[in-house]
């Protein structure tokens, strides 16, 4: 099996002192910034992107993915203690786990999403050991068209399905993909959308964006709305799960992982999808005598299947980005900018050119989540006094980090004025509800689908109806189309009928 | 839903509307390559040029029909917006930008720290400045001497490096 010889490789490269130092690191960072409101993994990976110029790309991408699995530990926290969710999915784990917190259950809460998200972490990265392989036999016959039709199916499913509006969203995705075009053409020398400026030639950086995206514009938005007070950090009390609590978050956590993998792999990429399918669930298979449990004191089984989901799509997502080189998260995107910056192109040959570098990334999943657990449970006090910094210099100290990222970069001002400017932005695209992930994947993917058109093009001596005759790509059409206006026409048809 | 017309729905929708106009101008302005290619360097620019153009158009007609700002519920349940705060942010990040250039890393980021700070409604700035030289010449060391990456060395820094006998960068 090449999952079992390829995962031997890893772990004896990821056992090694350094490489569990990267680990430990990475998911000591992320747990801390998944638990502080208001900044992600993304806008982390972002800033840490100047260590790709130092450290082994072998060491910054276990360091990345301890960020990203992290993040998703620590999120689980926020929602539950302070009911105030950190990113989209973990919305659905401060509904019950509020609660539970509420009325004195926040021990068995943050045990059963630990747990859970451990569970999940571990059958999510069995997937992609198991499930990568077999992507990229898949793969590999794959031509230009089918790819650039891969890349328009991402766009379609990232910003128009999911989220609050498809308008919106592409209108975020055209804004990314308009910055991605910043710069010279790669293919001809051709300065493009430059307004003449020398210092755009290079394009924007992604790095900039992001923080502008996240870091800027969230704290923008925060002061355009502040009206000050703390929010209340609810006590932790006994961090146990009863022999009842176990059984009963049993088998949500393995529905959850279940349910969360697949969402994850399709390049649809969202983690709300599975966890709201997972608390669906779980309301409906709940034991008749637990059943009053849900939305009055909390039930467990609310937080342990979402939050597995959540842990389990989040595994997902890092098999398109592997296998196919396609980025379908905001943090997706900013980890492929890094294999960028160490020449290494994500896609089906990175098994092959790269194998130490991804089994060991794999085997070092595996680590992070045992680390993960060991950090969340026994340490939760720690984290529940980085709760406690006050906003004032929480959002002060992000701004310059924000600061360093960007003038890190080329100690230009221009960055510093364009960071403000795309901050601005930013701000009022919250106000008015546009999502910001679209934005950083037009970024990243746009130039890879213009290259992959062009290619594709001139392969076929200019004729468009390539990608309509070749059986892949017109597949891969017809479902991006059916995803973009299928829900349209079923909404539509509904009406009618009803 | 109303058949009033959203205002800053309106201002929304144009701006993304004029966006996709300035994208069109700059995709005109695209020099022709002299190079052979089945398919140029402007042809993906008029392409999102043009999907811009379109979605900002359907956002004003949907701004024209009522918007969609009244049905967000951050929108509907917010307070009057906090001039002051976002006042004080963007003198902090003005503050930044003035400073880095003439007097450094260090200096800059705690100017805008502690404006920051007061924007959110911290009382002692004298504390917050406490925090924030530290802090910030914490961070400026590790970047550039443990990443190698330059974040602007100014007069505090310089000073730093003469106290620990290193030379000035």
């Amino acid at each position: 099996m090449e999952a079992i010889n390829g995962l031997a490789l890893g772990f004896s490269h990821a056992l090694t002192l350094t490489n569990l130092g990267w680990a430990l690191t990475g998911c000591f960072l992320g747990t801390a910034v998944g638990v502080l409101p208001g900044i992600g993994p993304a806008l982390t990976i972002a800033l840490l992107l100047p260590i790709t110029f130092q450290v082994s790309a072998t060491g910054a991408f276990i360091l990345f993915c301890g960020v990203f699995y992290g993040a998703m530990y620590g999120g689980s926290t926020t929602s539950i203690l302070l009911n105030a969710p950190g990113e989209s999915g973990s919305i659905i784990t401060a509904l019950e786990g509020a609660k539970m917190a509420r009325n004195g259950r926040a021990g068995p809460a943050l045990a059963t999403a630990a747990i859970g998200s451990f569970v999940a972490g571990v059958v999510g990265t069995l997937g992609i050991a198991f499930l990568g392989p077999v992507i990229v036999d898949f793969a590999l016959v794959l031509g230009p068209a089918e790819y650039f039709c891969l890349m328009v199916l991402c766009f379609v499913t990232v910003s128009a399905v999911l989220g609050g509006s498809a308008l919106r969203g592409l209108v975020s995705l055209f804004f990314g993909l308009t910055l991605g075009l910043i710069g010279i053409d790669l293919q001809t020398g051709q300065p493009r959308m430059t307004f003449g400026l020398p210092e755009l030639y290079d394009g924007i950086n992604v790095v900039l964006v992001a923080v502008a995206l996240f870091a800027v514009a969230e704290a923008l938005h925060m002061a355009w709305r502040y009206h000050g007070g703390a929010p209340v950090v609810l006590p932790v009390g006994k961090l146990t799960l009863s022999r009842t609590d176990l059984k009963r978050s049993f088998w949500p956590w393995m529905r959850g992982a279940g349910l969360g993998f697949p969402f994850g792999v399709l390049p649809a990429g969202g983690t709300e999808m599975p966890t709201m399918l997972s608390y669906y669930t779980e309301r409906k298979l709940v034991a008749p005598q637990h059943a009053h449990e849900f939305g009055t004191t909390g039930a467990i089984e609310g937080v342990a299947g979402p939050e597995a989901a959540n842990n389990a799509a989040a595994a997902g997502i890092l098999v398109p980005m592997l296998t196919l080189g396609l980025p379908t998260s905001a943090t997706a995107a900013i980890m492929l900018s890094a294999f960028q910056s160490y020449g290494i192109q994500p896609g089906p040959l990175l098994f092959e050119t790269q194998a130490v570098l991804v089994w060991t990334l794999i085997a070092s999943l595996f680590v992070a989540n045992v680390m993960l657990v060991v950090l969340n449970l026994p340490l939760v006090g720690l984290w529940v006094k980085i709760l406690k910094i006050p906003t004032p210099q929480l959002y002060a100290g992000i701004l310059v980090f924000a600061t360093i990222g960007t003038y890190g970069i080329s100690n230009s001002i221009v960055d510093l004025v364009l960071l403000y400017i795309i901050g601005t932005i930013g701000m009022f695209m919250r106000r008015f509800d546009f999502p910001v992930a679209p934005v950083v994947i037009g970024m990243i993917l746009g130039p890879m689908a213009e290259q992959a058109l062009r290619q594709a093009l001139t392969i076929s001596q200019g004729d468009w109806s390539v990608f309509i005759t070749r059986p892949g790509s017109l597949a891969i059409l017809v479902v991006a189309v059916l995803a973009l206006v299928g829900p349209r026409i079923y909404g539509a048809w509904r009406r009618r009928g009803a | 839903m109303t058949s009033r017309i959203a205002l800053p729905d309106l201002l929304a929708g144009i701006f993304v509307l004029g966006f996709g106009l300035v994208g069109f101008w700059q995709a005109g302005a695209i020099p022709v390559s002299p190079l052979y290619a089945q398919i140029g360097p402007k042809a993906v620019p008029y392409a999102v040029a043009s999907g811009m153009t379109v979605l900002g158009g359907l956002l004003v007609l949907g701004a024209l029909r009522g918007g969609w700002s009244a049905s967000l519920a951050d929108v509907v349940e917010a307070g009057p917006p906090n001039m002051r705060a976002l006042g004080l942010l963007g003198a902090g990040l003005l503050a930044n930008l003035v400073l880095i250039g003439p007097a450094g890393f260090s200096i800059a980021a705690s100017a805008q720290f502690v404006l920051v700070a007061a924007a959110f409604g911290s009382r002692s700035m004298a504390r917050d400045l406490l925090i924030a030289l530290p802090l910030t010449l914490l961070v400026w060391f590790l970047f550039v001497q443990g990443l190698g990456v330059n974040i602007g060395a100014g007069l505090l820094e310089g000073l730093v490096l003469r106290l620990l006998g290193r030379e000035v960068l």
